[in-house]
C-alpha cells in the first residue's frame, strides 16, 4: 500500500540538494550500491546485450540482432507457455483475491477468535511455495490421490488430475488459489480503516448490505485491491517452483504447465541457450512493467483514494 | 449505560474508564451491543447466526489444512494403506517412513537440513545487516539525489529475478562459485532484497526524530546513532525481515536449482525434488515424511512469529 504512494511520492518531490550527510551517506549505502551495481543493474544490461546474441556460455557471445526476439514468435512451445501463463495469472488471480476479500468480510469486526482463524487461513501462504506442498499437490490430484477417493465414495471415476493435459493446469491454480491467506491478512488491515460509522448511517438509510459492499466496502477499499492485484499480478506472472515440480521439470502433460519461467529456465539452463533466454526474460519484463502500467493508469478511475 | 458518554467533546480529564469508554476505537455498534435494543430482539437468534458462522469458518478453515493434516497422518501409515485409508488417525504408528526417508538419497537428510541452514543462516544475517544500514540512510540521511535513489530501490523490488539470473549465473561461474553458498549469501550481504530496506525505512521513519537529535547534540556520529539508537528500536522490524528472510530462503528453489547442482551441496528443496526421481511413484511415505521434515522449521517460526509475520504483511504487503 505504502510502497505506491511511495513511487507516487517521489515523482513529484522536488530535487533534494542538499549535501548534508554525504560521507556518512556514502558509507552506510556501500554494501546497496556495491549489490546494485554488481547484481542488479549490471545482470540487468548484459541480459538486454545478450538477448542480441547467440550465447551458450562455452564461446564467446555472437551478435545476431532481433534474431531472438523473431524466433519468439516463430517458436509454438513459447507461445504455448504465454498462453499458459496469461490462462494461469487470470483465472487463478482474481479468484484469489475474491476468496481473500470474502474472509477477510467474513473474519471482520470483533469476532471471537478472529486470531485463531487468521491464522489457520494464513498457514497455507506460507507454505504454498514449498517444493513440500507442490509434492503434496501431486499426490493429491494423481489418479489415486486424495481427491478421487473422495470422489469414489460418490460413485464417481477421477481422473489422474496431475497428468491430464485439461486439468493440470487447474490444480495448479487452486493451489494458488489456497495460498489466498497473505491478502487476506492485507484486507484485514484496510477493512479495521473503514469507519464504522458509515455502515451505521447506511443501515439507518435502509441500505442493504449488498448495497452497502458496493457503495462503501468497495470504494474505501478499493486502494488496497488495486495494491493486492498488482502485487499478485507480477507474483504469478514469475510463477515457477509448482509447475516444475509437479510436471517433474517438463512443463507436461504435453506442455499444459509449461509457464513462462519454466520454458525460460530450460532454454537457459538445460539447453544452455543462453542469448534466447535473454531475450525471453526481457519480454516477460516488458509483460511485467506494461500491467504495472496499466494498472496504475487504470487505478485513477476505480481507485479512491481518501486524502 | 445508557448515560455513557460518547460525544467526542468529551474532556480528557474525565476519569479513566471514561476515557476508556470513549477511546476511539470503539465503535458505536460496540455501545450499542450493551445497550438493550429493541431491534435486536427481533431478529431471529443473533446466537445461532453466530454459531452457524464460526460452525462454517471451522469447516472451511479444516478444508484448508486437510491436505496437510493428511499428509501429517499418511507419513506414518505404511505405504501399502496411504491410499486405502483417506481418513485422518492411522490406525497404526509406523516410523518406518522417516527411517528410510532420511537415508534414502546419497547423504542422510540431515546433510541436506544443514546445508539448507547455512543458507538460511547467511541470508538472514546479510539481510539485517545491508538493509537497515540503506535503511538508515534512506530514513535519516540528507543526501544529493536520494528521493532518485529511493525511487530506484523501489523499483528493484519488482524486478523479476528471471531478467538477471542469466548474466548472473554467468558471473558466478566466472568467480567459480557454482556449487558454493557464496551465489545466495553475497547478495543479501549487498541489500539486494530491497523489500526488507523499504519495511526498516517505514519503520525508522516512525521513530521519534529528537532521540537522534538529542544524540547528535552529546557529540554522537551516525555510526552509534544507528547501532546505539535506531537499531534497540527497531526490534519489532528487525524480527520481521529475519522471519521473512528465513521462510523465502527456507522455502526458494528457483536459484537453489541453479546454483547448486552437486548433491553434496544439496539443500533441502532439491533434495526433496531429488526424491522424486530417484524413487519411483509407489514410495509416497517415505516422501511425505521428509516433506514434512522440510516444513517444520517453518511452522515453528511460524508459531512463535506470528505477530511480526501478520504485521510485517498489514504495513507493507508482503507474502
Amino acid at each position: 500500500m505504502a510502497m505506491i504512494q511511495e513511487v507516487a511520492k517521489t515523482r513529484h518531490a522536488s530535487r533534494e540538494t542538499r549535501k548534508g550527510d554525504g560521507k556518512a551517506a556514502a558509507v552506510f549505502l556501500a554494501p546497496w550500491f556495491i549489490g546494485l551495481g554488481l547484481i542488479t543493474a549490471f545482470p540487468l544490461l548484459a541480459s538486454l546485450y545478450l538477448s542480441f546474441t547467440d550465447y551458450s556460455l562455452l564461446e564467446p557471445p555472437n551478435w545476431v540482432g532481433i534474431e531472438n526476439y523473431q524466433r519468439m514468435f516463430e517458436d509454438a512451445r513459447w507461445i504455448q507457455s504465454l498462453g499458459v501463463t496469461f490462462r494461469y495469472v487470470f483465472f487463478s488471480v482474481p479468484l484469489q483475491l475474491a476468496m481473500a476479500l470474502m474472509l477477510a468480510m467474513a473474519l471482520d469486526k470483533g469476532l471471537r477468535g478472529l486470531a485463531f482463524y487468521r491464522s489457520i487461513y494464513y498457514l497455507p501462504s506460507l507454505l504454498g511455495g514449498s517444493v513440500a506442498i507442490a509434492l503434496l499437490w501431486r499426490q493429491v490430484f494423481g489418479a489415486d490421490g486424495l481427491v478421487n477417493q473422495f470422489l469414489a465414495y460418490f460413485g464417481i471415476q477421477g481422473y489422474g488430475w496431475v497428468s491430464h493435459p485439461d486439468y493440470a493446469l487447474g490444480t495448479l491454480m487452486i493451489l494458488n488459489v489456497w495460498t489466498f491467506g497473505a491478502p487476506m491478512v492485507i484486507f484485514l488491515a484496510g477493512l479495521r480503516q473503514v469507519p464504522t460509522m458509515y455502515y451505521e448511517a447506511a443501515s439507518i438509510d435502509g441500505a442493504s448490505k449488498v448495497r452497502q459492499f458496493f457503495s462503501i466496502t468497495i470504494p474505501l477499499l478499493s486502494p488496497i485491491i488495486f495494491f493486492n492485484l498488482v502485487l499478485q499480478l507480477i507474483g504469478a506472472f514469475q510463477a515457477f517452483t509448482q509447475a516444475f515440480v509437479v510436471s517433474g521439470g517438463t512443463g507436461g502433460p504435453i506442455d499444459s504447465t509449461l509457464f513462462y519461467t519454466l520454458y525460460l529456465y530450460q532454454q537457459g539452463f538445460k539447453s544452455f541457450d543462453m542469448g534466447y533466454a535473454s531475450a525471453m526474460a526481457w519480454f516477460l519484463l516488458l509483460i511485467v512493467a506494461c500491467l504495472t502500467a496499466v494498472n496504475f493508469f487504470a487505478s485513477k478511475y476505480w481507485v479512491f483514494y481518501d486524502d | 449505560m445508557t448515560d455513557t458518554p460518547v460525544r467526542p467533546d468529551a474532556h480528557t480529564e474525565t476519569t479513566t474508564t471514561t476515557a476508556q469508554r470513549i477511546r476511539p476505537e470503539r465503535t458505536l455498534s460496540e455501545v450499542a451491543a450493551e445497550v438493550p435494543d429493541v431491534r435486536r430482539k427481533r431478529r431471529v437468534g443473533p446466537r445461532t447466526r453466530r454459531l452457524i458462522k464460526h460452525l462454517l469458518l471451522i469447516g472451511f478453515g479444516l478444508i484448508m489444512l486437510y491436505p496437510l493434516l493428511w499428509m501429517l497422518s499418511s507419513s506414518f501409515k505404511p505405504n501399502e494403506i496411504i491410499f486405502r485409508e483417506p481418513g485422518l488417525i492411522p490406525s497404526e504408528i509406523d516410523l518406518t517412513n522417516y527411517t528410510a526417508g532420511w537415508n534414502a538419497l546419497l547423504h542422510p537428510f540431515s546433510h541436506y537440513l544443514m546445508n539448507s541452514a547455512i543458507v538460511v543462516m547467511g541470508s538472514v544475517l546479510g539481510n539485517l545487516i545491508s538493509c537497515s544500514m540503506a535503511a538508515y540512510a534512506f530514513a535519516r540521511l540528507k543526501f544529493r539525489g536520494r528521493p532518485l535513489w529511493f525511487a530506484i530501490m523501489l523499483m528493484t523490488i519488482m524486478l523479476p529475478i528471471h531478467v538477471i539470473i542469466v548474466p548472473q549465473y554467468i558471473l558466478f561461474s566466472q568467480l567459480e562459485w557454482i556449487n558454493t553458498f557464496l551465489p545466495l549469501i553475497v547478495p543479501k550481504l549487498l541489500a539486494t532484497d530491497a523489500f526488507f530496506i523499504f519495511l526498516m525505512v517505514q519503520f525508522f521513519r516512525g521513530l521519534p526524530k529528537e532521540l537522534d537529535e538529542a544524540a547528535r547534540l552529546d557529540g554522537c556520529g551516525h555510526g552509534r546513532i544507528f547501532l546505539r539508537i535506531m537499531l534497540p528500536l527497531s526490534l519489532p522490524a528487525l524480527a520481521t525481515t529475519a522471519i521473512f528472510t528465513f521462510i523465502w530462503t527456507w522455502n526458494d528453489f528457483f536459484s537453489q536449482l541453479i546454483f547448486l547442482t552437486r548433491p553434496d551441496m544439496y539443500t533441502v528443496p532439491i533434495a526433496l525434488r531429488t526424491f522424486l526421481d530417484a524413487t519411483s511413484n509407489s514410495s509416497w511415505g517415505p516422501l511425505f515424511a521428509m516433506s514434512i521434515v522440510s516444513l517444520i522449521p517453518i511452522f515453528f517460526v511460524f508459531l512463535f512469529g506470528q505477530k511480526y509475520l501478520v504485521k510485517g504483511i498489514a504495513t507493507t504487503g508482503i507474502k
